[in-house]
């Protein structure tokens, strides 16, 4: 089973490491996890026999964010995850193959690793149309997409586009785009949103499937609950600021300066679950935050929709622009409240005009 | 009143103007406690929902000597425990209470009658009817309000109120686990805010109808209003059937 592509062993001993120090450390594994007298054996035989997983990186409507974040990478590197771990057969942006030969690819992997390959998606389909927005290698990206699917064992949605939509599918949606759930029904499918997500969020979600050989543990929105069962806010570093009523209220005011809250400069934390403020950019350098911008919630459905990206409240589109709930509920409130005023005046006055007795009560009260 | 207590036997909601005279006991003391509580909850919850959908003043000094926000937010999640106990205590007293105790919970969309004297109460606030029916409960346009506005909203804001509530919790707690089918619906927690900021809105403008409504009818319907919900006492100021 899978005998012509490289096992762990193959890629251990491709990178200079020794069968001796190969065994020792399968036995030190083994004593560490506390596995036994047959765990050495066990590790070893896995990793000579298990072959690398074969994965397929499609590509729709998408802006390569993703794999510009993927290729930077730090822990693991990029080169370890791609060249030793998984066995990347088709990634169109990046493999030297081009036209039919790299076509082909994806109609063998399909047959020969049926059930046994992980497709990653990048970017969504367009629906509209019969799916012509969006044409890769000749072929209407929907439609690559659900035969790809079909034989997959996993797919992983990487980026907001493939998890929600994300800006193609922002309001009004001309071409319809759609996210890999609303397409691919009968499949497990891993969320990895963020725009784009974090490097080593994606280098750890694919270590983590092809070292256990099955999804890690998903959040009731098929998000990797590692990296998103927390919001930015809940490990965000300016969280004292917030608690204490410490906020921005303009960009250049002493409150940005001294790393104030930026809840009232619109910032999505509170609402984002992604693992920024724990993880970071750039190989842990800094997030958004840090660098004084609110986060604008870009690993969140329909991000896109709710702006302005600046305020703590959303626009409410159904007002018309610019109304956010509070205006939408003074006015409401206004109305009625003057609704309530002219009322009463006009109760006050009839009341006035007809007497104490006049509205209704008869003449003969009885508790009077 | 000395017939009042055989009144109030015959006292079903749905026979309201035969039981309207006299005085009638309507609102048990568990009512009348939990609407005053309820009502100083709502207060809270409003003020300092306010302030947290839209951010407080900058605090001066060390964040380590402030803690304002976190006292407003404890303020907020405090009245909505209080809130949520006293609306499921409120739904059980609806069941072993009078039958008027359960008049917020449902509209009689059934009854014919009571459509007709929806349109009764509509004619007598647009100032058509110049005579009022007496109703020993709500009337029938008060209970269509309170149900729509109050009610249905209440429950709306118990149930996306705790599922944000669940978010600084984590999605293990029993909040989540309870309340976290919301973000099936709405799986942008900021829609739920926007959501759960309009629902203020709505009390708001149901407080305002709500206070307006019960002070004119106590001074211009055929009974009591205000003092019923202090005293629980309904005192009907002529003893007509209609």
């Amino acid at each position: 089973m899978g005998a012509d592509i490289e096992t762990f062993y193959d890629v251990i001993r491709r990178q200079g490491v020794t069968r001796r120090s190969f065994v020792k450390f399968c036995s030190l594994t083994a004593t560490s996890l506390g596995l036994g007298s047959m765990g050495a054996s066990t590790i070893a035989h896995a990793l000579e026999t298990k072959p690398r997983v074969p994965v397929i990186w499609l590509h729709g409507l998408e802006c390569t964010c993703c794999s510009e974040s993927f290729i930077r990478s730090a822990h693991p590197l990029v080169k370890d995850v791609v060249l030793s771990m998984i066995s990347l057969d088709y990634d169109d942006t990046i493999m030297a193959a081009a036209g039919h030969q790299a076509e082909a690819i994806l109609a063998e992997t399909k047959a020969k690793y049926k059930g046994r390959y992980i497709l990653a998606v990048e970017g969504n389909p367009p629906l509209n149309e019969d799916g012509m927005y969006c044409i890769v290698g000749g072929q209407p990206f929907v439609e690559k997409l659900k035969w790809m699917a079909a034989d997959a064992a996993a797919i992983i949605a990487w980026g907001t586009c493939a998890s929600w939509g994300c800006v193609q599918a922002a309001r009004p949606n001309p071409t319809r785009a759609t996210p890999i759930d609303g397409v691919i029904k009968d499949k497990p499918i891993i969320k990895v949103p963020g725009c784009p997500p974090i490097a080593e969020v994606m280098t750890a979600v694919v270590t983590y499937v092809i070292t256990f050989g099955h999804l890690p543990e998903l959040d009731r929105q098929g998000r990797p609950k590692m990296f998103y069962s927390q919001r930015i806010h809940d490990k965000c570093y300016r969280r004292a600021h917030f608690d204490a009523g410490q906020f921005v209220e303009a960009w250049d005011d002493e409150g940005a300066r001294k790393g104030y809250c930026l809840y009232k400069m619109g910032c999505r934390g509170p609402t984002t679950y992604n693992a920024c403020s724990t993880v970071r950019w750039n190989n842990g350098v800094s997030y958004p935050i840090q660098s004084g911008h609110p986060c604008i919630g870009c690993a969140e459905d329909n991000f896109w929709d709710k702006g302005p990206f600046y305020s703590r409240l959303t626009n409410i589109k159904q007002f018309g622009i610019e109304k956010n709930a509070d205006t939408v509920g003074m006015a409401a409130a206004g109305v009625v409240g003057a609704a309530v005023v002219a009322h009463a005046a006009v109760t006050a006055a009839k009341r006035v005009a007809r007497g104490r007795n006049g509205n209704g009560s008869s003449n003969d009260k009885q508790t009077g | 009143m000395p017939e009042a207590a055989s009144l109030i036997a015959a006292d079903a909601v749905g026979t309201d103007s035969e039981a309207a005279c006299g005085v009638v006991y309507v609102y048990e003391a568990p009512v009348r406690f939990w609407h005053w509580i309820n009502a100083l909850a709502i207060l809270v919850l409003g003020v300092t929902g306010y302030f947290i959908g839209r951010g407080i003043p900058t605090m001066p000094g060390e964040a380590s000597a402030n803690f304002l926000f976190g006292y407003i937010r404890f303020a907020h999640f405090a009245a909505g425990y209080i809130l949520t106990v006293g609306f499921l205590l409120r739904i059980y007293w609806a069941f072993v209470g009078k039958p008027h105790a359960a008049q917020i919970f449902y509209v009689p969309v059934w009854r014919k009658s009571w459509w007709s004297e929806v349109w009764q109460e509509i004619l007598w606030y647009a100032f058509v009817v110049k005579r009022p029916k007496k109703y020993v409960g709500h009337n029938p346009l008060a209970q269509l309000v309170m149900f729509v506005m109050y009610t249905l909203i209440t429950v709306f804001m118990i149930v996306t109120g705790f599922a944000l509530y669940s978010q600084g919790e984590g999605s293990d707690s029993w909040q989540h686990k309870l309340f976290g089918w919301v973000f099936a619906i709405w799986p942008d927690s900021q829609d739920v805010r926007t959501w759960h900021h309009l629902g203020l809105w709505v009390i708001v403008v149901f407080a305002i109808i709500h206070i307006y409504s019960s002070i004119r009818e106590d001074i211009a319907s055929r009974q009591t209003i205000v003092s019923t919900m202090i005293s629980g006492e309904r005192i009907f100021r002529d003893d007509q059937r209609d």
